[in-house]
């Protein structure tokens, strides 16, 4: 297993939001929109949903375990 | 000198009937255009030639904002987008459009990995963090200059590393799971014991070893967390995934933490938790990263 940091591989949906909706500094101020106006959860849903689906689909691809 | 490095400033044509200056606000941000940010992070040589040739998502020229403070070389990696895709309105529907927000999270991620991988030590923003002006986004910067330096100072030569933890008792391939569901029916066509009571105690049977196989799993999993810690400086734990659709990954997600593990441990990292797990029954263990910071970039002061 090659660990190349920051590597360009394909990073998950989920995991990715995990990182940048419930993560990352948040930054506050005079914003445009805070992201805790948002609905999230149902974010989170359809973020879950979506592969799945396109899993189905597409069963040609199997998914690449992460590592 | 900064701002502009970047700025092409194709002084856009805009709509003359409102009352908003159209002039190119500073460093290349016209009235058409809201200011993206992607990370704070200092600005270092390293800094300054990752963003040489970066784009955002809006394929935007990437460039440093500086704190008001330069001695601190306290930036902003920001990018100016199309407000009639980032203004309140349309963030908000579009944020709800998944693919939108998938290839927008990525190209945040992008210019995120970019830096890093170039040895900036970044904080990642929040997922469309975006201001009206670079002016705002400065404020903001600068209101909160000190937790972001110490910040930065935690960080540094650290990644986040993302283990998840699947109880899947089915997968264990001994231990007190065997065959529950096959068992009574067989045992009631040798015996002819009652059909009823016979199904009756093979599905106690059945969830008792289905909570046997949990309860193994869950502390297999604290165990897992434990070892994973001793070898991280901090976790932060994330919700557990949902599978409600029986997910393309087989177990049901008990744990998805985060680990901030200094750069030179990562393959020891997962190596030793790779290694915890496999001794383990009725538990997978996967990991993700590196990563940049992003679940360590939250400010010590809760804002949730």
């Amino acid at each position: 297993m090659t660990v190349s940091p920051y590597a360009d591989r394909q990073v998950a949906l989920v995991d990715l939001l995990d990182r940048l909706l419930q993560g990352g500094v948040v930054l506050t101020g005079d914003l445009v929109l805070s992201i805790a106006d948002v609905d999230l959860v149902r974010i989170d849903l359809r973020a879950v949903i979506a592969p799945v689906a396109a899993l189905v689909a597409a069963d040609t691809a199997r998914p690449t375990p992460p590592l | 000198m900064t701002d502009t490095a970047t700025a092409t400033a194709t002084a856009t044509a805009t709509d003359t009937d409102t009352d908003t200056d159209t002039k190119t606000l500073t460093g290349g941000i016209t009235a058409t255009e809201i200011v993206y940010a992607y990370a704070v992070l200092r600005r270092t040589p390293e800094a300054v030639a990752a963003v040489a040739d970066l784009h955002g998502i809006a394929g935007e020229p990437i460039h440093l904002l500086d704190s008001a403070d330069r001695a601190s070389e306290l930036a902003v990696a920001v990018g100016p987008v199309p407000a009639a895709d980032f203004d309140e309105a349309p963030l908000k529907s579009n944020l709800e459009d998944l693919s939108w927000l998938e290839s927008t999270a990525r190209g945040h991620h992008t210019v995120v990995a970019v830096l890093a991988r170039c040895g900036a030590t970044v904080l990642p923003l929040r997922l469309a963090t975006v201001y009206r002006d670079q002016d705002r986004v400065r404020q903001a910067l600068d209101a909160r200059r000190d937790d972001f330096l110490s910040l930065l100072d935690r960080v540094t030569g650290h990644v986040e590393l993302g283990v998840k933890i699947y109880a899947s008792p089915d997968t264990a391939p001994s231990g007190p799971v065997r065959d529950p569901d096959r068992a009574p029916a067989a045992r009631v066509l040798a015996a002819g014991v009652g059909a009823g009571r016979a199904y009756l105690a093979g599905r106690r049977r059945k969830r008792q070893s289905a909570e046997d196989a949990w309860q193994a799993a869950t502390q297999a999993a604290a165990r897992l967390t434990e070892t994973a810690g001793g070898l991280a400086v901090d976790r932060v734990a994330h919700r557990p995934q949902r599978a409600d659709l029986a997910g393309p990954v087989p177990g049901t997600n008990v744990s998805n933490d985060a680990y901030l593990v200094a750069a030179d441990r990562v393959d020891d990292f997962r190596t030793r938790v790779l290694a915890a797990a496999e001794g383990l029954p009725g538990v997978r263990v996967e990991l993700t990263g590196p990563w940049a910071p992003y679940s360590f970039a939250i400010p010590p002061e809760p804002v949730l």
